[in-house]
């Protein structure tokens, strides 16, 4: 039997069992609408500015260096699951690679690019 | 013949590997299911117990069935069932769809993982090997990685969709805090791979069949790096900051009440639980039993099928140790200023997590390749 379709079945009950447990109370649970009890949590007080308010631009950084950085561990993964084939040549090739993300690193480090005031 | 989606019918009358394998993944994974489910009612009442006894307080010990109290242990069934009978209100504002999707991402990916995880050696029954694990996917820990970042979804937005800023800026701390620690993570499992020489987390396990071949002695660094990252990832103290009581209430599932609150609770046990399999299985020889290779184990207990059984009880009891490992630190450690952890994850564990890889990388091609 193919191994996907085994992580088809499951990712489907999990699914399915995470709709069931976030629709439960929708089902059992009495339904009083009051306006004020909707107004979204603010310590007791009413609202007084929307939730989309600016936000620090370091986020949208961390997660492009997410991307950058995470890829490279992929890479990574496949030349270490052939380690032993490759020999002496693969870890030559990935030592200018990592070389190269290092320098790379560095540069947004010394940028301030990983700092967090 | 008829055949149907390359499978053919008329097999499936009879026993053959195909219709064992059938029967044996539904069993597998019932058993499976229904047992992750019951981690997060446990955890809840030992999360509450144990710190009382840390702080010499009682915890919650009434509820019970009449006369016996049993420690309090039905707290949780009673909690559950308060849980879903109650009003679920969505805030006004609220995204709809993504409010109501972001438990479900909570959920589901936890499951998926705990069923590639290896938790016995084979079952033998009459001629068919039987492997225990729900799902044997030969690239486990790719397969793991890709479905573990599927969890941020849920998160950020639940915490987007909310429409409430504590929400918002809980979610983005934690999202972000996710993604940074999932690098380290990937390259602290790195070295595991170059020293087993496979992706397959059955294969790592058969690999560490003597007790100095656990990946804990061959890859000190690497567990130590592990070990933070597990912490990290599941957004447990010291590095709550996502739900930092006093500044953002409760993070990103300060808008969500009732069953799926529940949910959110029900996703973060669970993986806590994955988690502490994995460092097991990687790095402390999964259902191994330590200084009993697994011939002898089988010779010992007289039958395949009862080490089968023995592994994953030895599996289990060292998942519980992990389990432990995360309420101790959670009463032990303060928590975390969010600069701190940003700076530990980039600064700290990424040039570590590649630095240990080299390295490794170094010693074992000198080693090996004469």
């Amino acid at each position: 039997m193919n191994p996907y379709i085994p992580v088809i079945v499951v990712l489907i009950f999990g699914v399915v069992l995470g709709c069931i447990l976030s629709g439960l109370a929708y089902f059992f649970g009495p339904k009083r609408y009051v306006k004020e009890k909707m107004d979204p949590y603010e310590c007791g007080v009413p609202k007084v500015t929307g939730a989309a308010e600016k936000m620090s631009v370091k986020f949208y950084l961390t997660a492009i260096l997410f991307i950058l950085f995470d890829i490279e561990t992929v890479f990574l993964y496949l030349w270490a699951r052939s380690f032993d084939q490759l020999g002496w040549l693969g870890l030559v090739e990935v030592a200018v690679f990592v070389m190269i993300l290092v320098i790379g690193y560095i540069y947004i480090v010394r940028r301030g690019a990983l700092e967090w005031d | 013949m008829g055949t149907n989606f390359g499978v053919d019918l008329t097999s499936l009358l009879q026993w053959n590997q195909f219709t064992v394998d059938l029967v044996a993944f539904v069993l597998k994974f019932a058993i499976l299911a229904g047992g992750l489910l019951q981690i997060p009612p446990v955890m809840v009442w030992v999360e509450r117990r144990v710190p009382a006894l840390m702080q010499r307080r009682r915890g919650p010990n009434r509820v019970g069935i009449f006369k016996w109290r049993l420690y309090g242990l039905l707290q949780s069934l009673a909690d559950t069932i308060k849980l879903i009978f109650k009003e679920e209100v969505v805030p006004d504002g609220a995204h709809k769809i993504f409010y109501h999707l972001a438990p479900v991402f909570c959920v589901f990916p936890a499951f998926l993982i705990a069923c590639a995880i290896p938790y016995g050696p084979d079952l033998k029954i009459f001629d068919y090997t039987i492997p225990l694990s729900v799902v044997r996917v030969d690239v486990g820990f790719l397969f793991i990685f890709a479905i573990s970042s599927l969890a941020v979804y849920g998160v950020s937005l639940a915490g987007w969709a909310s429409n409430n800023k504590y929400s918002l800026l809980g979610s983005l701390r934690a999202s972000a805090q996710m993604i940074s620690y999932e690098i380290p993570l990937g390259m602290s499992l790195l070295p595991i791979v170059l020293i087993y020489g496979t992706l397959d987390l059955g294969k790592i396990v058969e690999a560490q069949s003597s007790f100095f071949k656990w990946g804990a002695f061959t890859a000190p660094a690497s567990l130590l790096l592990f070990v933070i990252c597990m912490f990290a990832e599941t957004n447990r103290a010291p590095f709550d900051l996502a739900e930092g009581e006093s500044e953002l209430v409760a993070g990103f599932h300060t808008e969500y009440n009732s069953a799926k609150f529940a949910a959110f609770f029900l996703g973060e046990y669970v993986s806590m639980f994955v988690l502490s399999a994995l460092a097991s299985t990687v790095f402390f020889g999964g259902w191994q039993v330590p200084f009993v290779p697994y011939e002898s184990l089988v010779a010992m207990l007289g039958s395949p099928n009862i080490a089968a059984i023995a592994g994953v009880l030895m599996l289990l009891l060292k998942s519980t140790f992990f389990m432990w490992l995360y309420i101790w630190v959670r009463w032990t450690l303060p928590r975390f200023r969010y600069d701190q952890l940003m700076s530990l994850g980039w600064k700290f564990m990424l040039p570590i997590g590649l630095a240990n890889v080299v390295g490794t990388a170094v010693v074992l091609a000198v080693l090996r390749f004469k």
